[in-house]
């Protein structure tokens, strides 16, 4: 048998003890508030997986999560494309390529309220640049009123703030191809697509995964934009899980189910994610049947 | 396949004035249609901004060169149709042995299933059969290069084939392996091949034709025999051989030549009105002499090391200004000198180099 040194534990006990102060412990307490209920603070009753049951039958809450996944995904699917686009585009050196850095970066540097305040003017019909041009096209353009106006304004304001984050982790990530690869690619008669289709995006799958479970993560927690442009509004068009976790939590102080709702909620998290991991870890790399050269 | 003529010069930046700034110093030579060429020098001497100027990744600054005389200088790789293998082996990650075999083939549009015949050709050239439908990404570093080869030798209508030191990354036994392969697939398909190594037995073993290059210069071009017996520049006589030529201070005179303080006999007859120069004899042509032979010199032997199949002597010979170690081969048959021990060992023979200014005159 092989000696064991319990040095080890001691060494892993100031990680430990952050750990437990920062996320066990919190989480426990929502562990906690998701099987009682708290009547007032000193009278609490123990209601098991009640809670639990009560929030999937929520169908305000099956709502949210239907828009959250469905905005996630056109998130997803907006964004990625485009920054790869936007990354291609972007110049490789000299004081362009520097200039360019911090053009694409200015979005990033923008607080989150501000931005929804930014679109809010913005898509304003009377002073608003985007909402004045498109009421003198003809259309009918409010992000207040209407339901399809408001959801799109969400998403184009996320996909404004957040894009150059997708497009500067691609753009780090083709400086990182070497040289030979294009060289190799040009001697072997490839067209551009097919420098792009065999060599930048199998290049870029490490850093197209951490951008892809990054702007996932985010989106599925949206908060701050949609709740400073459209409170959630109009109906309940653009009222996300975050929102809904909140009004319950915070704005009917119904903990029990709110915590209940927390825990779900971050299960789904962590379950998409690691679909999403492990679909891009496998996607492209089978080997294949021999004979199909 | 092509004869490829070159006349050019290449600077990296604008406006070169020194020769320090070039790359690659004016230049005029060609290469022969069916050759198969090395170009051979030590890190940084030019050859594989050669290379790429040939294959296209590199535009000349001056100068320009032609296929078969017609003028490519302004062509893409694609466009000159050449095939290039680089230094650490480049493949397409997502595609398996096959598919990167038949890459440059499918990127031209050949037929489905003459891709397939050649990539079958190809893989069992280099003993790849069993691997085609493997994942490319997942192989080891010399598979990974042989795929890298076989997608150069791919396509069979090319005008090239150029090495970048193809075989770095190679282990030494399937090194030798592999040259003998491009030496047969050389001998069969009568391809034009420009092989660039730093390595001399790589480059002699395998081009017919060598060309030496330093600090952006091609200072000889010849076959391995010629560039053993009459190095041109004093620095191919150092580069090319192991250990390398010995380089002596000489003077020539009215009564003959003096070497290392000893008036030897005059060699050659164009010697006499040069005044100071080089005399250049390989190791493997010194001989212990009798004392006192014509052409010798005598020296103090400061070193004898048994290097396997040869011994390997060095003496110094001459004193004060002229004084300069000689090193000499000597079989294991005949008796090796002691060190401390006066030998005397013959310099002048017709192996016998001459130089002034490092260029060979005699």
């Amino acid at each position: 048998m092989k000696p064991v040194n319990q040095k080890a534990w001691l060494l892993i006990l100031p990680v430990v003890l952050c750990v437990a102060f920062s996320a066990i412990l919190p989480l426990m307490t929502v562990v906690n508030y998701s099987v009682q209920d708290i009547i007032s603070p000193e009278r609490r009753v123990f209601v098991g997986t009640e809670w639990f049951k009560a929030v999937m039958r929520d169908d305000d809450l099956i709502g949210a999560l239907g828009r959250q996944i469905v905005f996630s995904l056109a998130v997803l699917a907006v964004e990625i494309p485009l920054g790869i686009a936007l990354a291609l585009a972007m110049p490789a050196k000299g004081w362009k390529s520097s200039a360019v850095l911090v053009l694409v970066a200015i979005s990033l540097l923008i607080p989150w309220n501000v931005v929804g305040t930014i679109w809010q003017i913005y898509g304003r019909t009377d002073i608003g640049l985007m909402g004045a041009t498109l009421s003198r096209l003809g259309i009918d353009y409010s992000y207040t009123g209407n339901a399809t106006h408001a959801w799109l304004t969400v998403l184009l304001m996320d996909v404004w703030h957040w894009t150059p984050l997708v497009a500067l982790l691609c753009y780090a990530g083709l400086r990182a191809i070497p040289d030979a690869y294009y060289q190799a690619a040009s001697i072997d008669g490839a067209s551009k697509f097919a420098v792009f289709r065999y060599i930048q995006l199998p290049k870029l799958r490490g850093v197209l995964m951490i951008a892809v479970l990054l702007r996932f993560m985010d989106s599925f927690m949206i908060y701050t934009e949609p709740f400073v442009l459209t409170g959630g509004g109009p109906g309940n068009a653009t009222t996300f899980l975050s929102q809904y976790l909140t009004q319950k939590a915070v704005g009917q102080f119904d903990l029990g189910p709110a915590a209940a709702f927390s825990l779900i909620y971050f299960l789904i998290i962590l379950l998409l994610c690691f679909i999403l991991y492990n679909w891009m870890q496998r996607v492209g790399t089978a080997d294949k049947e021999p004979g199909h050269g | 396949m092509a004869r490829i003529e070159l006349d050019l010069a290449h600077a990296y930046r604008p406006n070169p004035q020194r020769d320090e700034d070039y790359a690659l110093l004016p230049l005029k030579m060609s290469f022969e249609d069916g050759g198969a060429y090395a170009l051979l020098g030590p890190s940084g001497c030019g050859k594989t901004t050669l290379l790429n100027i040939v294959s296209g990744l590199v535009t000349p600054s001056q100068g320009g060169l032609s296929f078969d005389g017609r003028d490519v200088t302004p062509l893409s790789p694609q466009q000159r149709n050449i095939a290039q293998v680089f230094q650490f082996p480049v493949i397409y990650d997502t595609m398996t042995v096959a598919e990167n075999l038949a890459f440059p083939l499918r990127n031209r549009g050949v037929p489905a299933d003459r891709i397939k015949q050649r990539v079958g050709q190809v893989a069992e050239m280099l003993d790849m059969s069993g691997q085609l439908g493997m994942r490319a990404a997942g192989l080891a570093a010399d598979a990974k290069q042989k795929i890298s080869l076989g997608r150069g030798l791919v396509r069979e209508d090319v005008s090239a084939v150029l090495f970048d030191e193809p075989l770095t990354v190679i282990d030494p036994h399937l090194k030798w392996q592999l040259r003998r392969k491009l030496k047969q697939i050389h001998h069969e398909l009568k391809l034009t091949l420009i092989y660039v190594t730093h390595d001399q037995v790589e480059a002699l073993t395998f081009a017919q034709q060598v060309v030496v290059m330093t600090r952006g210069r091609a200072v000889q071009i010849g076959t391995a025999s010629e560039l053993f017996e009459r190095p041109s520049h004093t620095f191919v006589g150092n580069f090319i051989g192991s250990p390398g030529m010995n380089f002596l201070a000489a003077r020539g005179a009215a009564e003959g030549i003096e070497v290392a303080g000893r008036m030897l006999a005059m060699p050659k007859a164009t010697l006499s009105s040069l005044g100071a120069f080089t005399l250049g004899v390989r190791p493997e042509y010194v001989r212990i002499a009798p004392p006192s032979e014509a052409g010798a010199v005598p020296g103090v032997v400061t070193q004898a090391q048994d290097i396997g199949t040869y011994w390997l002597v060095t003496a110094r010979v001459g004193s004060g200004a002229s004084e300069s170690l000689l090193r000499a081969r000597l079989s294991p048959e005949q008796s090796i000198p002691q060190v401390g021990e006066t030998v005397w060992l013959s310099v002048v023979g017709e192996h016998t180099c001459y130089y002034v200014n490092e260029e060979l005159i005699a």
